[in-house]
């Protein structure tokens, strides 16, 4: 005999995300999930972006990594409040795991929280956090050729970083064909080509940032 | 390992179902997932047989079915179906102003169960065993 269900694999996970969205809207914080391959730059574009962010607006982050505190020693140093999530090995972060790292993070403190996802471009975009916003941070090392690769992740992005644009002629990186793969999956996807590094197209894409906080 | 979370997934949601429905051994799980969803069947396969272990789902088969995902070209309307690695290219014109849809789908459709334990409806002719 045959049962129709249609549900979500993931369903269970959607839940809890949603649940997530829920705290973190009752305290007004707006949340971001980066997303990106190890050593794209999420780290460099969270310290930057803070660098670049108004008195009132307070940052925070939570750091996924597999196993080390590196990143969020780094973060730390800076004096923002940082909560570490090591997922013993996952290859990313699922909504569970924030809701345990909730409690750890003085929510009502801040205004902007940024999620770094472990460093991967196929899982991490199918498990739902809760986040306000999906962010896809690329880097010009990876080649240009990544959204026909990994169209899952640039699918479902709501904007896209591109990093280490002092990079952009070494490797031979096509900007266009770059763009074109996102327009494909995910027409009028904001791009902002920056490089923390030089701090190029940082303003932009911090404007951008904050016209979501309203 | 991408697909050992997922596969959880699958467990869950079809136990689930099946107790809501008073089954008694879940036979095979139907599947629809997208070509873009970047699942790989056998080891999803491979996975489900070790987590249903001991579970009425043991040996249960799992029945994937694949949906495409297409482009559309914007200079000519040509649509194709496309993989990963994506396309640029139009096959027919030549254009690069395409646009990919579907693919996306990642979802339990439906679960196949041995037998009912208490009634619902119809089974009349079917006997009834004490269950358990």
């Amino acid at each position: 005999m045959k049962i129709p269900v249609v549900k979500e694999i993931l369903s269970a996970n959607d839940q809890v995300a949603a649940e997530n969205r829920v705290a973190f809207d009752a305290a007004g914080v707006l949340v971001l999930n980066l997303m990106a391959s190890p050593g794209a730059g999420k780290t460099s574009l969270i310290l930057s972006t803070v660098d670049q962010l108004p008195e009132e607006v307070r940052p925070g982050v939570i750091e996924g990594d597999l196993a080390s505190t590196i990143d969020a020693d780094t973060v730390a140093a800076r004096g923002i409040p940082v909560v570490q999530i090591n997922t013993g090995g996952s290859c990313h972060l699922d909504a569970p795991m924030i809701r345990i790292a909730l409690p750890n993070l003085p929510l009502d403190e801040m205004d902007l929280l940024f999620i770094e996802n472990v460093g991967n471009l196929v899982c991490t975009a199918d498990f739902a956090l809760g986040a306000d916003l999906a962010v896809v941070v690329a880097s010009a090392p990876e080649g240009h050729d990544k959204p026909y690769k990994y169209p899952g992740m640039f699918a479902s992005a709501d904007a896209v970083v591109l990093n280490k644009a002092d990079l952009l002629e070494v490797f031979e990186f096509d900007v266009d064909y770059f763009r074109r793969g996102l327009e494909m999956l995910n027409p009028g996807v904001p791009l902002f080509v920056v490089s923390c590094r030089t701090g190029d197209g940082i303003k932009e894409w911090v404007a951008w940032l904050l016209s979501c906080l309203h | 390992m991408h697909e050992l979370p997922v596969t959880e997934g699958i467990l869950n949601v079809a136990l689930e179902a099946a107790q809501q429905n008073g089954a008694r051994r879940i036979m095979a799980i139907d599947l629809v997932i997208g070509e873009l969803a970047g699942i790989v069947d056998d080891s999803v396969q491979f996975y489900f047989d070790i987590l249903s272990k001991d579970t009425i789902a043991e040996g249960a088969v799992l029945r994937f079915r694949r949906e495409q995902a297409a482009a559309n070209c914007g200079d000519c309307g040509h649509q194709f179906p496309v993989e990963v690695p994506l396309t640029a290219v139009c096959p027919v014109c030549g254009g690069n102003r395409l646009r990919v849809s579907g693919g996306r789908e990642f979802f339990i459709e439906s679960i196949e169960v041995e037998d009912e334990d208490s009634g619902s409806e119809g089974d009349s002719e079917r006997e009834r065993s004490g269950g358990g």
